[in-house]
């Protein structure tokens, strides 16, 4: 008797085809949609990026942090100081801001990991504020006020403004897509067991022999490697950064957060829908301002109340569906039947 | 004498800090949590008290007779109808439900009385000061406030280690369960110890309001001052997170001397470093 562990279901199957035609749909933007349609979408996919990455970090392995502004933030600042002083490509910037900020996160593990829980959350955020201030000490990059992108870095990506939009679009599309490529294939890995044994219980995890410890750590250094890229396009973007917009806690953490949580903490489908639910309700009540904000907040208590599972963990328990092959089902071969 | 003027000023700063600190010790004393919406909470006292003095036409000082006793009831009813809901081994759900609150509050305020910056107006006494030697000059409203600071922290002391409800929240604390069975009900003294947070909160919003300009974005950094001291204190020490606010005074003062972009900056740095060499605080008490 044989026994193999299946990912897919019939669920998954119909989610990875819509996928697909998303995908594709989505790639072909650049002919279909305008300046504006391009634009938008860009945001929803940094938003979904951002929002995977911090579920990963708090809904997989526990590390609720409100500081991921910090690496947000740093990527923009790498970006614009390897470009601006270095004359790397705003391209390649990307990448090595991932890296660098991967290295700085080193350290700063290494410190807010002595606090916990709801201590680690704040140390983080004092960690981003620290970041913050030494960004407006910068006075190469604009001080507190800061910089712009001069445009001849920025003609350099490609020749005319619409190949540079489609250009920039692409990558945005592409970085969201091997953002979450990256957490289904980890979640389907051993260390994905890990991950989701410790966001089960933590004391069952160590009990089966999973470093626990050495996990976070690693989900850590790797949320701020995809947290530093996705800021650098976001002010590869945006052309211009400061201190104020590139450690914003709203932007880059209080929303991601409420989106998280509306969409769904602890599933990879939670942010995608989260994000869409998030930049409805803006097209829609961004007009309100200040009460937009505070709508957004009450949802989101409302939700974590009523339904902490959030939209997408309402819809598992009602239909059991899966958009991605993740839950594993053990099979046994010789009488065909399976079991969960 | 510059260097003793530093210094005295960042002490004296230090004890509103250290009122900071003391609400949110408070809470992590018994509950175990940290109130993110804590700097929110704060700076929402700030504007009570404005609406108090300009209705009533009393005094900031005097207003506190009606702002200590309303914080108090908001931090009961927001404990007993919203935050004990919360309660469990998941530290999640108490940790947005306070973020949520602080965003909720940041914009109400913002949405109420707009960004602009206001101050509450506390008259003679706020020029009054006394010299202690030639060219070492105390204000009389820092030295009041710290005064207040040292009288606060005394009266939660006294009120946790000698009387009735203080052994109630040491007891929830220690084993809510336990505690259960001997009669207490959880949820109520938890209402009761936000009540008791919230009214330090509510003097601290004072004070932080005679000081200095306030607007409705200012919240979060009164969190991670108040925070800050609780952890160079060490946590479940009262008279550690007095110690606490003090040291986040002072340095936030030398570095507001060496340069003015460095204040808030030095304090941090204070925070990291005591992070990094004695994790646990400087004066220790926890029972975990």
């Amino acid at each position: 008797m044989s026994v193999r562990v299946v990912f897919a279901s019939h669920s998954s199957r119909v989610g990875m085809a819509l996928c697909a035609l998303v995908l594709v749909a989505l790639a072909t933007a650049p002919f279909w949609g305008g300046r504006d349609d391009l634009l938008l979408l860009s945001q929803i996919y940094a938003y979904v990026a951002l929002a995977s990455l911090w579920n990963l970090l708090a809904g997989y392995a526990g590390l609720v942090s409100v500081g991921q502004q910090a690496y947000v933030g740093l990527g923009g600042y790498l970006l614009f100081a390897l470009s601006i002083f270095a004359g790397i490509s705003p391209l390649w910037a990307i990448p090595l801001a991932g890296i660098i900020a991967a290295g700085v996160a080193v350290p700063v593990a290494m410190l807010v990991f002595r606090l916990r829980g709801h201590y680690f959350a704040i140390g983080t955020w004092i960690v981003a504020e620290v970041f913050r201030l030494l960004a407006s000490q910068v006075s190469l990059l604009g001080g507190g006020s800061g910089t712009s992108l001069p445009a001849s870095i920025f003609i350099a990506i490609a020749p005319t403004r619409q190949l540079r939009d489609f250009t920039i679009y692409w990558i945005a599309l592409a970085l969201v897509v091997a953002v979450l490529g990256f957490i289904v294939l980890l979640l389907r890995s051993r260390y994905g067991l890990a991950l989701k044994a410790i966001r089960d219980s933590e004391l069952a995890a160590i009990c089966n022999g999973v470093d626990v410890k050495r996990t976070k750590f690693m989900v850590y250094i790797v949320t701020a490697f995809g947290t530093a890229m996705v800021g650098a396009l976001i002010f590869l973007q945006k052309l211009r950064i400061s201190p104020d917009a590139a450690f914003s806690v709203n932007d880059w953490t209080a929303f991601v957060i409420f989106i998280t949580v509306i969409g769904g903490i602890g599933r990879i489908e939670g942010p995608i829908v989260g994000t869409i639910v998030f930049f409805v309700l803006r097209q829609t009540l961004a007009d309100l301002g200040t009460l937009y904000l505070l709508m957004l907040g009450a949802v989101a208590i409302v939700v974590m109340l009523a339904a902490p599972k959030g939209i997408w963990g309402l819809i598992v328990e009602r239909f059991g569906w899966q958009v991605f092959p993740l839950e594993r089902r053990v099979v046994l071969d010789d009488r065909g039947a399976a079991r969960e | 004498m510059d260097w003793i003027n530093v210094i005295l000023q960042g002490v004296l700063v230090g004890g509103l800090y250290a009122m900071f600190a003391a609400g949110l010790s408070l809470i992590f004393g018994v509950m175990r949590l940290v109130n993110i919406a804590h700097g929110d909470l704060i700076v929402l006292a700030a504007y009570l008290a404005l609406v108090v003095t300009e209705t009533l036409g009393i005094g900031p000082l005097a207003s506190l007779i009606v702002v200590v006793p309303l914080m108090a009831l908001i931090g009961y009813a927001l404990q007993r109808f919203v935050l004990n809901r919360t309660l469990g081994d998941d530290l999640l759900p108490p940790l947005l439900v306070t973020f949520g609150l602080s965003v909720i509050i940041q914009n109400g305020l913002l949405t109420l009385f707009t960004a602009d910056s206001r101050k509450l107006q506390a008259g003679d006494i706020e020029v009054a000061t006394i010299r202690l030697v030639d060219g070492v000059n105390i204000g009389a409203l820092p030295l009041l406030q710290f005064v207040v600071a040292i009288a606060v922290i005394a009266a939660l002391q006294f009120v946790f280690y000698r009387t009735a409800l203080g052994r109630a929240f040491r007891a929830t604390a220690d084993d809510p369960a336990v505690a259960q069975l001997m009669g207490l009900d959880n949820r109520h003294v938890f209402a009761l110890a936000k009540a008791l947070s919230l009214a330090v909160v509510a003097i601290a919003g004072v004070f932080l309001a005679v000081r200095a300009n306030f607007d409705p974005t200012i919240g979060p950094a009164r969190l991670i001052f108040g925070f800050e001291a609780v952890i160079i204190g060490g946590l479940g020490s009262l008279w550690g997170t007095l110690a606490g606010g003090l040291i986040l005074g002072v340095a936030q003062a030398i570095g507001a001397y060496l340069d003015p972009g460095w204040q808030i900056l030095a304090g941090h740095l204070a925070f990291l470093v005591v992070l990094a060499v004695r994790p646990e605080g400087l004066f220790p008490k926890v029972r975990t």
